[in-house]
């Protein structure tokens, strides 16, 4: 069997994980492969812990992915970079959003985990949202910035993402989101 | 047309009701069945409601499809268990127009109270069951169920789980089936349709006899079939099971079932003879395994390996069948907190619970956001059942306490939840002249499954205008009188607590209505 591409995008309820990964799986669909993703909803928009598995290739079967076999680990936030790294190997590639949010029942946010994770990995691109943000102009399309540093590690053709965002995106953001894709595959 | 679309378990079936002919769509919002009838009420020439309860859906599925409209019904699978009473007799009316009941199981509960089978349904009220394992067999299998439906007049379940309804697979679109169903209500059969036991004694025979038939048939339909692998491996599964299975088998002799009742037993038993041992993979219940078992097949290998609780996935599956154990991947020495599920910041009926916590009440609980109440920071619920069960249990603990009764319980429950099936516990209680404080938490949705609209905040599944139920004029009908009902509004903290403390010094059936909208629903409307 030809192989399958997985990829886990995991963060936190209100990131727009859902969304990001709806991108990824249609640019996968136009670029003719077969696809599935599987992520669970009901309680994520009360804050709580949000993950969703991305597989394509000739002919999928499983919509999540095996323990210790995700190509890339996208997440936006640190410490579900932890939650989930079960499912990462040493090469997979991760492509993390320096970003912490704490819930309040947490009394302290663990520390030097950035620099404990980057250790795990052979290939790991960690974004500062803020600056991120700064050269986008926008606090609105990080996910694309992310999106595109992952599109430069995949074999999906610009033009298939392209189509997917002109679907998918806002009314009136597609420059921004081109913008911001760009932006993210000049980081690799 | 060959448009293909990446669409969810719920879209699929939604759109393969559509392409089906499918006329008529009710239901009760629950997750993860919400979405199949919010996306079905979105196509032309469809009649779609929120039914007030599971019960009241089926049964007006029941009326449509007996007037020859196809029909979906749907729900989560304890929303089934409210339905059960129309549905074991549904079983002897039989359908007319397609009458396909679909139930979305939560394995896992990742958003339930338990982790029930809906299988077991099938088996006992005597209807057939097909299940998909992906999004285009969940579009096709509506077809398949509506004409199953018509051919043996009966009802029918599709069956999905969560990581069906809930996960996106390619689907390829077709036109929508022109259909008109040829028979309409026969009003004069009232030996099919007037369940009396004597009418309904010879109903039941025809109900075996359908069975019968159902399961040769079952050994036919081409959605029960056998993929040979090797031969070294020979694995029976069904539904989304099925996936996994080929994703770390995909050279094992596959027997996928799409009929799941009834089972298709010769075929089954015959290819088990083919082996030395055929392992059963499927999730919760052993179904499969001990229909097998009871009809003699002995070399099965299922729950005796495989976990009768949770989700599957691939890796648990091999490592059972294999004997091995998958690499766990990374880990690092960082404790990965949890996120527990919490209001959302601002709600605005996190308040009463600060207070019913802090004044120390008994607080029966209901199902929807608000059960979260328990948890901390709250801490202020100490049991929730059911659906609505918030008043009655209440009823109970204080009968329980006798002649030590306190006064000192409230049921809490929304708005959503007390149209459901609350106000029968109100009445209840009101006519067995039991004491106690109602607390509605009024947020104008049905906020858990994603703003539904329900009988109290004045619009139905469309958005079309409608009725809103007056609490007042319904305490008044049931005997509560004005110094009994309060209604307040949840941002004035001493307001409820003032409201708490005066109805419960009464000692008399009391409702007080807590009036405040959700954020999340204010900001959807905002934006229309």
């Amino acid at each position: 069997m030809s192989k399958i591409t997985n990829i886990l995008m995991v963060g936190v309820g209100g990131q727009g994980i859902m969304t990001a990964s709806d991108l990824l799986a249609k640019a996968a669909m136009f670029d003719g492969h077969d696809v599935k993703k599987s992520e669970i909803h009901g309680m994520s928009q009360r804050g709580g812990s949000v993950f969703s598995h991305v597989r394509y290739g000739e002919k999928v079967f499983s919509p999540t992915i095996k323990k210790g076999e995700a190509d890339i680990l996208l997440s936006s936030e640190v410490i579900e970079t932890v939650r989930w790294l079960s499912y990462a190997n040493k090469d997979t590639k991760l492509i993390l959003s320096n970003a912490y949010i704490k819930p309040d029942t947490v009394k302290e946010y663990p520390e030097n985990v950035v620099e404990t994770l980057k250790k795990e990995f052979t290939t790991s691109y960690v974004l500062e949202p803020k600056e991120i943000n700064e050269k986008n102009g926008s606090m609105k399309v990080l996910n694309t910035t992310l999106l595109g540093v992952m599109s430069a590690n995949l074999d999906i053709s610009i033009e298939s993402w392209e189509k997917a965002m002109e679907q998918s995106v806002p009314k009136g953001t597609l420059e921004l989101n081109l913008k911001a894709f760009k932006l993210g595959r000049e980081l690799v | 047309m060959t448009e293909k679309q990446l669409l969810s378990g719920n879209e699929a079936i939604a759109r393969g009701a559509y392409e089906a002919g499918v006329a008529v769509g009710v239901g009760y919002p629950g997750t993860p069945s919400t979405e199949i009838l919010e996306i079905f009420t979105q196509y032309e020439d469809v009649t779609t409601e929120w039914s007030v309860n599971e019960k009241v859906a089926l049964e007006v599925g029941i009326g449509s499809a007996l007037a020859g409209k196809r029909t979906i019904i749907t729900m989560k699978h304890v929303g089934l268990n409210v339905a059960a009473d129309p549905l074991f007799t549904s079983s002897y009316i039989g359908a007319n127009a397609g009458m396909v009941i679909v139930v979305a199981d939560d394995p896992d509960l990742h958003s339930s109270q338990n982790e029930q089978d809906t299988r077991h349904y099938a088996r006992a009220a005597k209807i057939p069951m097909i299940e998909p394992a992906d999004s285009q067999e969940a579009k096709e299998y509506v077809r398949i169920a509506c004409e199953l439906s018509e051919g043996f007049d009966t009802p029918i379940f599709l069956r999905s789980v969560t990581r069906i309804s809930h996960s996106k697979t390619i689907t390829t679109l077709a036109k929508k089936l022109n259909f008109e169903h040829d028979k309409g209500f026969e009003k004069e059969n009232i030996r099919k349709h007037v369940m009396i036991p004597a009418f309904a004694r010879a109903r039941h025979f025809v109900v075996e006899d359908r069975l019968e038939a159902l399961e040769e048939f079952s050994n036919r339909i081409d959605i029960n079939r056998i993929e040979k692998g090797n031969g070294k491996t020979a694995i029976i599964s069904a539904g989304l099971c099925y996936n996994y299975v080929k994703e770390v088998f995909p050279d094992a002799d596959i027997f996928k079932i799409g009929m799941v009742f009834p089972l298709p037993i010769a075929k089954l038993k015959k290819f088990c003879e083919g082996y030395d041992k055929v392992y059963v993979v499927e999730e919760l219940e052993p179904f499969i395994e001990n229909f097998l078992k009871a009809n003699g097949v002995t070399n099965l290998i299922g729950k005796d390996i495989l976990p009768v609780t949770g989700e599957y996935s691939p890796e648990l599956i091999y490592d059972a069948i294999t004997g091995t154990k998958t690499s766990a991947g990374l880990s690092v020495d960082v404790e990965a907190f949890s996120r527990p599920p919490m209001l959302c910041p601002g709600c605005p009926h996190a308040q009463t619970f600060n207070i019913l916590n802090r004044m120390g009440l008994t607080v029966s609980g209901d199902i929807g956001c608000y059960t979260l109440g328990a948890l901390p920071p709250y801490s202020a619920m100490h049991i929730c059942v059911d659906m609505g069960a918030s008043i009655p249990v209440a009823q109970g603990l204080a009968i329980g306490q006798g002649k030590d009764f306190k006064n000192d319980i409230v049921s809490v429950i929304g708005d959503g939840t007390f149209a459901h099936s609350g106000i029968t516990g109100l009445i209840n209680a009101a006519y067995n002249k039991r004491n106690g404080l109602v607390i509605v938490l009024d947020n104008s949705t049905t906020a858990m499954t994603g703003m539904q609209p329900n009988p109290f905040n004045g619009s139905t599944i469309n958005g079309d205008e409608t009725v809103v139920l007056d609490y007042k004029k319904l305490a008044e009908a049931i005997g509560i009188g004005a110094d009994n009902f309060r209604k307040v509004t949840a941002y004035k903290e001493s307001d409820i607590e003032t409201a708490v403390t005066e109805l419960l010094a009464t000692k008399k059936l009391s409702l007080m209505i807590v009036e405040g909208p959700c954020l999340i629903y204010k900001r959807k409307k905002g934006k229309k």
